[in-house]
C-alpha cells in the first residue's frame, strides 16, 4: 500500500521530464534528416559533445554548487584516449573510451579530492591549475600526444550500422547527448542528486544532517570529468583530428558559459546553452573575432540579471501550465524516539572543554541526558549554550572532554556520521536548504536513516504531515514566510528519525501563536518517546516542555536540576538578572 | 665553481625580479579581498590592460614616456572605478560564486577585447632607462643586473613600505581597513564605505596597472600577459596565505625564485607548470598558506 503511494506520487512529480526525453528523441531523430548540409551537420556533432561536457558542469556546479574551471582537461582526456587508442595502439574503440573514461575517474578523484579541504576561490584556481598544466603536458610531451600539430586519422566507433556517414554519426552524437543528459536529469532526483543540491544551498547544513559532504564533493567531481570525457570521445572520432588547441583554457570558460547561459540546475538548460554558444557564432559570422569577448559579456550578464539562464524563463513560463500535484496522505505516523529504554542515558559529556584562541567557550561541562526526556540548556547569551551544540553534533572538535552518544565516543567523528548514528539539530539562525523545494529539505532529512527511496518517502511524508506544512510542499523555502521556515527546519531534522534532536532557539522569532504551536509539536515528539536537548531563551516556553535543565554561565555549569528548581536556583536568578545585593549597594 | 655561483645568483636575481611583480599584482588581488571579500579573477587583466595603455600612449600616440606613464595611472584609476560598477557593485549581495563567475567573465572579455583591438603579434616597450639597444643593466660579481629588474624591485619594496605606512599611520588608511573588516560597523560609524570599496578598487587597479607597465620591456605585451601574471599572483596569495599582505609578497618572490630555478634546472619548457605545481602541493599540505586565512563560519 505505502510503496504504490509513493510510486504513483513519483511518476505523476517526474511527468514533465518524460515527455521532454521524449520530444528530445524526436528532436534527434529529425535533426539530422532536416538539416542536410555537411556543414550543419559537423556543427551538430560539436554542439552534441560540448553539450555532454557541459552536462558534465550541470552535476558538479549546478547541482553541487563547486565551481570547475577544468571541464575543457576531462574533455580533453577523452578524445585523446579515443585518438591514441584508435591511431597508435590499435585497440577496439570503446575498449579506448573504457580506458579514457577510466583516467578521466583518477583525474576528477584527484581534483575533487581538493574539495575535501578547499572550496570557493581555491577550488576555481586548482581547477584553472589543472586545466593548465593538462595544457601544457599535452602541448608538450610530443613524442605521445604528437605536440600542437594534433593526432590525426582517428577512427570512429564500431556500431550496429557503420558510422561512416556525416549524418550517421550526427545522430550517434545526438543520442549520446541525449542519454547523457536522460541520466544527469535522472540523477536530479535520487537521493545523490538531493544531496549534491542540499550541499549547494547550505553544505553545514547538509553534513549536519549526514550528508557525507566531502563523498559526495568527490563523486560529483569524478561523475563530471567522466561525462566530460565522454563528450571529448564523442567529439575526436566526430572531426577525426585532434589538438590541444581544442581543449584548452578558453573551451573551459566556453563551457562554463554555456552552462551559465543556459541554466546551470538543469539538464535540459545546459543543452539550450551548448546549443545557443555553438551556433550563435557560426550565425553571427562577423563577429567571429570577438565571440570571446561576447562570451565573457554573456557570462556577466547572466549571472547579474538572470541567475537561473534561459531555462529560469522557460520555467517560468512552464510554471503557468503546471498544476500542483498535492502529496499523498502519509503511509504512517513519524516514528522518533528510537529503541531503547526510557530513562537509559542516550548522551554522556564528560569534562567537556572548548577554547577559541584566548576565550574558554565551555569549561569542563558535564551533562547527562536521559531517553525520553526533554532537557532544557539554559544560560544567558554568551554562556556557551551553541557551542555546546556545535560540540555535539561535530561541528567544532572540543578542546578537551567526552561524549559519549548512545554509549559510543564520537569527539571526532565527522558531523554526518554522528547524524547517522542517529542525532539530528536545528540551527540557530535558518539553515534551510533555500532554493529547495520544502518537500526535497524534508526528503533530505529523511535520507539520513536510509532505505529504500519509498521508506524515505514515507518518513518525510510522515513528518511534512507532522507540522501541517503538506500544502507548501512544492513552494521552494525561500518564500515562505519565517515562522514555517523554522517548522521546516524541524520537519526536516525529525524526517531522518532520529534518536536524540538537538534544538538551538527553535521559539527564536516566532509570535506567540506559532509558540504555543512548537509547544505543542514538541509535547507530541515527546510523548512519542523523542528525546530533546533544547537551547532557549523564552523561560514559559523552557518550563511548558522541559522536564530537566541545565544552566550555563560563562561556559561553566551552575546548576542542573527539574525546571523549577534551576529556576529558583539563586545562582542561576543572579547569573540571568545580576546580584540583588550588589545592584542595591547592600 | 665560481661560474655556476654566479649563475644562481643570476637566477636569485632574476627570480627576485619577476616574483616582485608577481608580489605587486598579488597585493591587488589582496586590496580588493579584505575590502569586499570578493576574489578578482580578473587581477591580471588590470596588468594587460596597464602595459597596452602604456604601449597605446607611448607607442602609438607619441606621447612622452613618463608622460604616458602618468596618464596610463589615470586611465587604470579610471578603469578600477567602472570595474567596482560593472562588477562588484551589481552583485554585491550575492555569494562568493556568482562573483568569481563574473570577475573570470570579465577577464576573457578585457582578453580577447585586447586581442580585438591590438591583435595577436606581441608589442615592445622600452625599458624605463632607455639604453642603445634595448635592456641596460651592470655586471657586479659575474650576475648581470639588469636596470628594469631594479626598478621593478624598487617600486615594489616602495609601494609595500608606502602601503604600510598608510594602512597604519592614517586616518583614510584606517578607515579603509575598518570598511574591510565590518562594512555595517563601519557606515554607522560614519565612514563613507562605498567611497572606501570604490577608493580600494582604484588603488588595486593602479597596482595592477603599474606591474604591467613594469614587466612589459621584460615580457612583451601581448593580450594573454596578464593571465599568466594573475594566475602566478594569485598562486602567490594563495601559498602565502590568502587575504594576508605579507603573505602575497614572500610568496610571489618564492614563486619567481622557485619558477627561475626550475626553468634553468629542470625544464624550460615547463616553465609556467612549476607554480602550479607549488601551488597544488600548497592546497593539498597546507591550504591556508604560510601565515594562515582567517576564516570561521558560525554555526
Amino acid at each position: 500500500m505505502s510503496s504504490e503511494h509513493t510510486k504513483q506520487t513519483t511518476a505523476r512529480l517526474l511527468k514533465p521530464g518524460y515527455l521532454a526525453l521524449a520530444l528530445g528523441a524526436v528532436v534527434v531523430v529529425l535533426l539530422p534528416l532536416i538539416f542536410t548540409s555537411r556543414y550543419t551537420t559537423n556543427l551538430f556533432v560539436l554542439g552534441s559533445s560540448w553539450g555532454i561536457a557541459t552536462l558534465g558542469l550541470v552535476v558538479v556546479l549546478g547541482y553541487t554548487g563547486q565551481i570547475s574551471l577544468a571541464q575543457a582537461a576531462f574533455y580533453g582526456i577523452g578524445a585523446y584516449a579515443v585518438a591514441l587508442g584508435t591511431t597508435r595502439w590499435d585497440v577496439n574503440w570503446w575498449l579506448a573510451l573504457l580506458l579514457g573514461l577510466i583516467a578521466a575517474t583518477l583525474a576528477g578523484a584527484v581534483l575533487g579530492s581538493t574539495t575535501r579541504k578547499l572550496g570557493g576561490h581555491y577550488l576555481a584556481m586548482v581547477t584553472i591549475c589543472f586545466q593548465i598544466i593538462y595544457t601544457l603536458v599535452t602541448t608538450n610531451w610530443i613524442a605521445v600526444t604528437g605536440g600542437p600539430d594534433g593526432i590525426s586519422n582517428i577512427k570512429r566507433p564500431p556500431f550496429f550500422v557503420p558510422l561512416n556517414s556525416a549524418q550517421r554519426y550526427a545522430w550517434f552524437a545526438l543520442a549520446v547527448l541525449l542519454l547523457v543528459a536522460g541520466l544527469v536529469w535522472w540523477l536530479r532526483d535520487t537521493v545523490l542528486g538531493r544531496a549534491m543540491r542540499a550541499i549547494r544551498e547550505n553544505e553545514l547544513a547538509a553534513e549536519a544532517l549526514g550528508v557525507d559532504t566531502r563523498r559526495v564533493k568527490v563523486i560529483a567531481f569524478t561523475i563530471s570529468a567522466v561525462i566530460g570525457a565522454l563528450g571529448g570521445a564523442i567529439y575526436a572520432s566526430g572531426y577525426l583530428y585532434i589538438s590541444p588547441d581544442s581543449f584548452n583554457f578558453d573551451h573551459a570558460v566556453a563551457f562554463l558559459a554555456m552552462v551559465l547561459v543556459g541554466g546551470s540546475d538543469s539538464a535540459l538548460g545546459a543543452i539550450l546553452g551548448a546549443g545557443l554558444l555553438t551556433f550563435l557564432p557560426e550565425w553571427l559570422r562577423d563577429l567571429k573575432r570577438i565571440y570571446l569577448v561576447i562570451y565573457g559579456c554573456a557570462i556577466i550578464l547572466v549571472i547579474v540579471f538572470m541567475p537561473e539562464g534561459l531555462w529560469g524563463y522557460v520555467k517560468l513560463i512552464g510554471r503557468r501550465f503546471a498544476r500542483v500535484v498535492a502529496l499523498p496522505p502519509a503511509p504512517r505516523p513519524i516514528r522518533v524516539g528510537g529503541h531503547g529504554a526510557k530513562g537509559e542515558e542516550i548522551l554522556r559529556v564528560e569534562k567537556l572543554l572548548k577554547r577559541f584562541g584566548g576565550l574558554l567557550a565551555v569549561d569542563e561541562v558535564d551533562l547527562v541526558v536521559r531517553r525520553g526526556e526533554v532537557h532544557a540548556l539554559i544560560g544567558p547569551n554568551g554562556s556557551g549554550k551553541t557551542t555546546i551544540i556545535n560540540l555535539l553534533s561535530g561541528l567544532y572538535v572540543p578542546t578537551a572532554g567526552r561524549i559519549h552518544f548512545l554509549d559510543r565516543g564520537i569527539v571526532g567523528h565527522r558531523p554526518s556520521r554522528i547524524a547517522h548514528q542517529g542525532m539530528a539539530r536545528s540551527f540557530q539562525n535558518l539553515r534551510l536548504f533555500r532554493e529547495l523545494s520544502v518537500w526535497e529539505n524534508i526528503l533530505v532529512g529523511a535520507h539520513r536513516a536510509g532505505g529504500h527511496e519509498s521508506e524515505t518517502q514515507a518518513r518525510a511524508l510522515a513528518a511534512i504531515e507532522f507540522v501541517g506544512l503538506s500544502d507548501k510542499a512544492h513552494e521552494l523555502c525561500r518564500n515562505l514566510p519565517y515562522g514555517h521556515q523554522k517548522l521546516v527546519e524541524l520537519a526536516r531534522a525529525i524526517a531522518g528519525e532520529p534518536e536524540l534532536l538537538l534544538l538551538d532557539e527553535p521559539g527564536a522569532g516566532l509570535n506567540q501563536t506559532e509558540k504555543q504551536e512548537l509547544v505543542r509539536l514538541l509535547k507530541r515528539l515527546n510523548e512519542m518517546g523523542l528525546t530533546i536537548l533544547i537551547v532557549e531563551h523564552d523561560m514559559s516556553l523552557v518550563s511548558s516542555v522541559a522536564s530537566v535543565a541545565t544552566v550555563l554561565n560563562f561556559g561553566e555549569k551552575i546548576a542542573e536540576g527539574t525546571v523549577d528548581e534551576v529556576l529558583r536556583n539563586p545562582a542561576v536568578v543572579e547569573a540571568y538578572l545580576g546580584n540583588r545585593e550588589v545592584a542595591l549597594g547592600v | 665553481m665560481f661560474e655556476s655561483l654566479s649563475m644562481n645568483g643570476q637566477l636569485v636575481f632574476a627570480g627576485l625580479a619577476i616574483g616582485g611583480v608577481y608580489a605587486l599584482v598579488a597585493l591587488g588581488f589582496v586590496m580588493i579581498f579584505r575590502a569586499t571579500n570578493v576574489v578578482n579573477f580578473s587581477q591580471g587583466e588590470f596588468s594587460m590592460l596597464g602595459a597596452y595603455f602604456l604601449f597605446a600612449l607611448w607607442h602609438g600616440l607619441k606621447l612622452n614616456y613618463f608622460v604616458a606613464i602618468m596618464l596610463a595611472l589615470v586611465m587604470m584609476a579610471a578603469f578600477g572605478i567602472l570595474f567596482e560598477l560593472a562588477i562588484y557593485y551589481p552583485l554585491r549581495n550575492r555569494s562568493f560564486l556568482p562573483v568569481i563567475i563574473a570577475t573570470i567573465g570579465a577577464s576573457i572579455m578585457m582578453q580577447n577585447g585586447a586581442l580585438a583591438i591590438f591583435g595577436p603579434s606581441p608589442e615592445k616597450v622600452r625599458p624605463v632607462i632607455d639604453t642603445v639597444g634595448g635592456t641596460g643593466g651592470i655586471m657586479l660579481a659575474g650576475v648581470f643586473f639588469d636596470y628594469q629588474y631594479m626598478i621593478t624591485m624598487l617600486v615594489t619594496v616602495l609601494l609595500v613600505g608606502l602601503q604600510y605606512l598608510f594602512f597604519e599611520y592614517t586616518l583614510l588608511g584606517k578607515k579603509m581597513q575598518a570598511t574591510s573588516q565590518d562594512k555595517t560597523m563601519a557606515s554607522l560609524l560614519g565612514i563613507p564605505v562605498g567611497l572606501m570599496i570604490a577608493l580600494t578598487f582604484i588603488y588595486s587597479s593602479l597596482l595592477g596597472g603599474l606591474s604591467g607597465m613594469l614587466v612589459a620591456p621584460i615580457f612583451f605585451v601581448t593580450h594573454k600577459m596578464g593571465a599568466t601574471l594573475g594566475l602566478k599572483a594569485f598562486a602567490a596569495t594563495i601559498c602565502g596565505g590568502f587575504g594576508d599582505v605579507r603573505g602575497a609578497i614572500l610568496g610571489g618572490l618564492a614563486l619567481g625564485v622557485i619558477e627561475s630555478f626550475g626553468a634553468a634546472y629542470i625544464s624550460a619548457i615547463y616553465k609556467d607548470g612549476f607554480s602550479f605545481l607549488v601551488l597544488f602541493l600548497f592546497l593539498l599540505l597546507r591550504p591556508q598558506g604560510i601565515f594562515g586565512e582567517k576564516v570561521a563560519e558560525k554555526a
